[in-house]
């Protein structure tokens, strides 16, 4: 229908470039042609946050934005937390708290978590949750992911 | 055609693509394309009605800007494009207008917040819009651009019935004006909804502000989800003008509330219940607003 536009980009640290239309999503910019799997499909209408990541910082739904708003920015996925074999202290503090189960959120979570550390390194339950409220957990498993932020927040120990 | 398919993985092909760099040009392809172009901002609702089929645009024109708050000594200028989370992060606005506040840390998720747009919640013109209550009674102003020039259109005569607004098919909403507040006046947002990223059962906005006596100078009160737009009411704001706050003037006025509004039954509650709850919120949205008033 209209033709492909070049957009340059760097995700994870990496200087990319891909050919887009203007109807292709990010999320499946990310997952289709970069081979990052990591980012979930999961609503598609902004409601449950799986496909969150970071563009310039600011985490936003991959599956509502247009790949062409990547150009010229700096994407953060999942694949970006951590350095390769080690987890950084908000994935370490969702294994130590057991704060995943079928895993399909962790992304999101993961990835708003990091956000709300660096825009507020010490929230309050309350900020927490507020911040979290648009990412949802099929497994319910949120009592175990609070914790773990709280964990995370207080430099990957518990707190007493 | 792919309307009445839904997939929400992907944006269907079906649509020309445009991202002007200057107003000029947004207004020109507007002027050209008309009824066949749908502008999009942040795209949290156009892209989700797109992809549930509800539309099917031809022309999609990309706007990012004007994204602005500007403070000036006629009040707050906000660019129709600023997001959300700019806001909700702006104290300038925010410590003088927490209902606004109120309102905008309401709205969807934080990830939505980040995306969305005042000029596209305006201009989606929902009876439920969260943002509409609190400017109606800040009385603002929104600028609309179009091929035959600018027009200023205060925002209680800008939303015509659900999804319709004054905008002809020609013009853009370019900025919100929030005139500047006079002192001791106090505003405060109510909203209630199912489950806290749902959209509004019923919300109220309050304006209040009074004179050295405390006795009220001006009231204005604002609902959404209680009418086919959000809507100004007259009656309670008549009852607590010129007078002092009392136990007695609170009850009336809350209570006319409720008689002014005409909910519908729909999807999110019911006539009654709006009806029923409408005095609760109004009463503790007055007090607030007037807690407020009288600390500022």
């Amino acid at each position: 229908m209209t033709a492909k536009r070049t957009i340059r980009f760097t995700i994870n640290g990496v200087r990319r470039k891909l050919d887009v239309e203007p109807n292709d999503l990010l999320m499946n910019c990310i997952r289709d042609q970069l081979h990052l799997t990591g980012t979930k499909y999961v609503c598609g209408i902004g409601e449950c946050g799986a496909c969150t990541v970071l563009l310039n910082g600011d985490p936003v739904l991959s599956c509502l934005t247009l790949a062409l708003d990547a150009d010229g920015k700096e994407i953060v996925t999942i694949e970006g937390i951590g350095e390769n074999d080690r987890l950084d202290k908000v994935q370490q503090a969702f294994v130590d708290e057991g704060a995943v189960q079928c895993g399909y959120c962790i992304p999101g979570l993961i990835m708003m978590t990091e956000s709300l550390l660096k825009e507020n390194p010490t929230p309050t339950e309350n900020e927490v949750r507020d911040y979290l409220r648009g990412n949802l957990c099929r497994c319910t498993g949120y009592m175990n992911v609070l914790r773990a932020i709280t964990k995370a927040a207080a430099g990957g120990k518990n707190p007493t | 055609m792919y309307t009445n398919q839904i997939n929400t993985r992907l944006l269907y092909p079906s649509f020309e693509y445009f991202e002007p760099a200057t107003l000029e040009e947004t207004v020109g392809l507007l002027a050209k394309y008309g009824e066949q172009a749908t502008i999009l901002a942040g795209g949290t609702d156009l892209f989700i009605k797109m992809k549930q089929g509800l539309i099917d645009p031809k022309v999609i024109i990309r706007i990012k800007q004007p994204s602005f708050i500007e403070e000036k000594p006629d009040g707050f200028h906000i660019g129709a494009a600023t997001k959300f989370r700019t806001i909700e992060k702006s104290e300038r606005i925010t410590s003088k207008f927490p209902a606004l506040l109120e309102a905008v840390r309401l709205i969807g998720s934080v990830q939505i917040r980040y995306m969305a747009t005042l000029g596209g919640n305006l201009c989606n013109a929902s009876p439920a819009a969260d943002t509409a209550p609190p400017l109606l009674v800040a009385g603002a102003q929104v600028k609309i651009v179009g091929s035959r020039g600018t027009r200023t259109v205060a925002l209680k005569d800008f939303f015509l019935g659900p999804g319709k607004t004054v905008l002809s098919k020609s013009e853009l909403l370019t900025e919100v004006h929030i005139p500047m507040f006079q002192e001791r006046t106090g505003t405060a947002f109510i909203r209630l909804s199912r489950a806290s990223m749902d959209i509004a059962k019923i919300s109220i906005a309050v304006l209040l502000q009074l004179d050295e006596t405390k006795k009220i100078t001006l009231a204005k009160i604002a609902l959404g989800s209680v009418a086919p737009t959000p809507i100004l009411t007259n009656k309670a704001s008549e009852i607590l003008t010129g007078k002092a706050l009392t136990t007695e003037t609170l009850n009336r006025a809350a209570n006319t509330v409720a008689e002014e509004i005409r909910p519908i039954t729909d999807i999110r509650g019911t006539a009654e219940y709006r009806k029923d709850v409408s005095h609760v919120i109004a009463r503790d949205a007055i007090e607030v607003a007037h807690k407020r008033a009288k600390e500022n």
